[in-house]
């Protein structure tokens, strides 16, 4: 596959596109399709043909639209349609016909959920079929890969991505350009290896399953242009199995790559050759990190190793290796493409591009969304999110899953960066962001996310495995209404321990919800220690228990 | 080819190591003594207990000295007032999580678990303790495994593969739930890949693995093979 070919196909497939004046978009992603937009899909394609206008219209599956609250979703002609159901196929079609929108369905795409946005990573999501590779060369993909392959050295890739300040997506926030530059300086012999870590098991986090569900190709084509770039032959791509639909989208993609010659051997009659292969989790969330995941790829039990030495030294079975998350590896074709420059722009000072969050809990639109770094909480938990429904209050929104912590209000006008979150006990993490209100218990809250890490510890060092233990026992036991002002100490002691001794990332941000509870919201703890009693009233304390 | 060399502190002492040399074994070398319980040597390093964590100057993040090589200029501290406090923490964390009764134990006057709390003066533990109801495996013919007794440090299974080759050992399970296992998680005495040449018992740092017929207090564990194989097996090389 030369440039010209490549350009070829986009033009053909442009054109074959611009034949048909209708276009019907339905979302296919995992929330659409648990909603019945398989039906929908279904429903609108026999419509379409029964009407006869198999000709005019092109119905097509699409990833992610973002309003995952209200689907299905359905654009026809970039009108955007919400709740759709199959019953209502007849209408749609009929509208193109006459001309006139069906109004019940509207979805107002002139609200902030939508006009906030920036989208880059996201910028095919819902909009091409995610199982056709011609559809993404349409949107102008492998377009960077192919020039890098061809026109530039690869210490002038690395150079683009230093420029671009882009940063780790997957939560810690290192450089990317450095890790790059790392791996690509490392000398390890003949091989070296791509990861990319699509091991994504926050709760309530899903938004590298909408990029690898609604636009795998842009993944393939970043890993590709990092693997040129630091001079990696083999790929993997680690996803849990819990992701059925982003695997098959996946494996599609990668055989629609090969047998374009985009991926394999000589790529574009260069001398590059880059093969990449899907390994799948078992559902452990410690397999994120990034040597628990090197020792999962390998056949091992997916335990952490102290670091260093670093993956970019030794990494999968002992060679250098480049490990970025789904979304790092999302926004760089999209780097090549414009520059470094162009994204550097875009951001704050130290935090430069775009994030994706999956909004959920208590506000109105849950979904996901892609905002540009900077942007303060407030704005997306009320203008975007649309705020608390149930006309209850905000009481505190949790980033970064169970290694996050919670911010109150008082903290809401802060810019959402990787420093800014760290500053007030919480971390940007993958982008998960759960929202309270005032019927949440922030013991309570604090109680879930420790009994997640405590399960999810792999046992192998003593801190994690006993302390997260101690800690889920302590806060069940507030919760109970038994606990004393001497727990609390305990607790804090506990804390301090397991976030400085432990092995790995898991446990050393495993007491980041209690401790950033204990520091906002402490008088909840007090309450339930002192008078037995909850203030929300969700724990079943033993005062609750003889009021009843 | 040997290492380059490199200069650091330890302890306000300066000490020169081989690049190749970890932090324990320098510190060791210089009379400085760090605690430690998973590590063995002659076996390869995992870092799983923390008790031999260290500060170095300009790291924020305490270091485990068993896995981290020795740098050009490092400024190490074993033995703060943190370090200590952390130290007995975890320790005591040990001791609440399962049976370690040592009034009743084989190893009792023998145990490298005991020992480390005499030697940090834990008298107390004041953590609830969890004591989850495990079994005993009984079932081979000359050992015996009390998973009630075991601190999960994972020295049977690294002797087991990397010096017997058997690779009987394994762990099984998350968090709270871990175990030693011998093969698919069947009974020790039923194991095929188990040779009986008893590596394991002898380097189990507690009461975990001991030879039958042993009573209270009269298992000692026999280490001394395993410096002797790692030298045969160097010379060889």
């Amino acid at each position: 596959m030369t440039p010209e070919e490549l350009n070829e196909i986009a033009v053909t497939e442009k054109e074959a596109q611009s034949r048909f004046p209708h276009h019907v978009c339905v979302c296919t992603a995992a929330g659409c399709l648990s909603a019945g937009s398989g039906e929908v899909k279904k429903a609108l394609a026999k419509e379409v043909i029964e009407s006869g206008m198999q000709h005019e219209c092109k119905v097509k599956g699409v990833g992610c639209m973002g309003l995952c609250s209200a689907g299905p979703l359905v654009t026809v002609d970039g009108r955007m349609y919400q709740n759709v159901t199959a019953d209502d196929s007849t209408d749609i079609v009929r509208s193109m016909e006459d001309g006139k929108p069906v109004k019940r369905l509207e979805c107002n795409t002139k609200a902030p959920f939508f006009t906030r946005q920036t989208k880059m990573v996201l910028e095919n999501s819902g909009v091409i079929d995610p199982e056709r590779i011609e559809d993404y060369i349409a949107a102008d993909g492998y377009s960077a890969l192919l020039n890098a392959i061809t026109e530039m050295r690869p210490n002038e890739v690395v150079d683009q991505v230093i420029k671009s300040g882009l940063r780790g997506r997957g939560g810690a926030g290192y450089p990317t350009g450095l890790k790059w530059s790392t791996v690509a300086k490392a000398s390890g012999g003949a091989m070296k290896y791509v990861i990319c870590n699509a091991d994504e098991g926050d709760p309530g986090a899903f938004m590298d399953r909408a990029v690898l569900e609604s636009d795998p190709h842009r993944v393939l084509e970043g890993m590709a242009i990092a693997a040129y770039a630091v001079g990696a032959t083999r790929g993997y791509i680690y996803v849990r199995a819990e992701y059925p639909l982003a695997v098959k989208n996946l494996r599609t993609a990668i055989r629609h790559a090969e047998k374009l010659e985009l991926l394999g051997n000589d790529i574009a009659g260069t001398r590059f050759s880059f093969r990449v292969e899907v390994r799948l989790g078992a559902g452990a969330f410690v397999c994120g990190e990034e040597t628990a995941l090197i020792a999962s790829v390998e056949g091992k039990r997916g335990t952490p190793r102290p670091r260093p030495p670093y993956p970019a030294q030794q990494g999968l079975w002992g060679h250098p290796t480049l490990i970025n998350n789904v979304e790092t590896f999302a926004n760089v074709p999209v780097i090549l493409r414009k520059g470094g420059e162009w994204f550097s722009k875009i951001g704050t000072a130290k935090s430069k591009g775009t994030k994706v969050f999956a909004l959920a809990g208590r506000v109105k639109n849950t979904g996901l969304i892609e905002v540009p770094m900077g942007i303060p909480l407030r704005e997306i938990i009320f203008d975007i999110g649309g705020g608390i429904p149930d006309g209850r209050n905000f009481k505190a929104v949790q980033t970064g899953g169970p290694s996050g912590g919670c911010i109150p209000e008082a903290h809401l006008d802060l810019p959402v960066d990787y420093e800014s979150l760290a500053k007030v006990g919480s971390i940007m993490g993958s982008g998960g962001m759960i929202v309270t209100d005032d019927s949440s218990c922030m013991v309570d809250v604090a109680k879930y996310f420790i009994e997640f890490c405590m399960s999810e510890s792999c046992g192998k060092c003593v801190p994690c495995r006993v302390g997260t233990t101690h800690l889920h026992n302590l806060l069940e036991k507030i919760c109970r209404g038994e606990g004393t002002e001497k727990d609390i100490a305990t607790i804090e002691e506990l804390c301090d321990v397991v976030r400085n001794t432990s092995l790995c990332g898991l446990g050393q941000s495993a007491p980041n919800p209690i401790m950033s509870t204990l520091n906002y919201f402490r008088h909840e703890y007090t309450a339930h220690v002192k008078d037995a009693s909850c203030p929300a009233g969700v724990c079943i304390t033993a005062r609750a228990k003889e009021a009843k | 080819m040997s290492a380059p060399i490199k200069t650091l502190v330890i302890d306000g002492q300066d000490v020169s190591a081989s690049a190749d040399q970890t932090i324990l074994e320098v510190a060791k070398e210089h009379g400085v003594f760090i605690p430690t319980l998973c590590n063995m040597q002659g076996l390869h390093p995992i870092g799983a207990c923390r008790m031999c964590v260290v500060e170095v100057k300009g790291s924020k993040k305490l270091i485990p000295a068993c896995t981290t090589n020795v740098e050009e200029g490092m400024e190490v501290t074993t033995n703060s007032v943190r370090l200590q406090g952390y130290r007995r923490t975890v320790l005591e964390l040990l001791f609440s999580e399962r049976n370690h009764v040592c009034s009743v134990c084989v190893v009792n006057g023998h145990c490298e678990l005991q020992n480390m709390a005499q030697k940090l003066n834990l008298t107390h533990v004041h953590f609830p303790y969890l004591y989850p109801k495990l079994t005993v495996d009984a079932s081979h013919e000359r050992y015996m495994v009390d998973h009630n007794r075991c601190i999960l440090c994972g020295r049977c299974v690294r002797v087991c593969d990397e010096i017997e080759g058997a690779h009987t050992w394994d762990i099984t399970g998350r968090g709270i739930d871990c175990r030693v296992i011998t093969d698919l998680n069947q009974t020790w005495g039923s194991s095929e890949t188990c040779t009986a040449c008893g590596k394991c018992v002898h380097v189990c740092p507690t009461g975990a693995l001991s030879e039958k017929g042993k009573s209270v207090a009269e298992m000692s564990k026999r280490k001394q093979f395993l410096p002797y194989l790692t030298m045969m097996r160097e010379r060889a090389k």
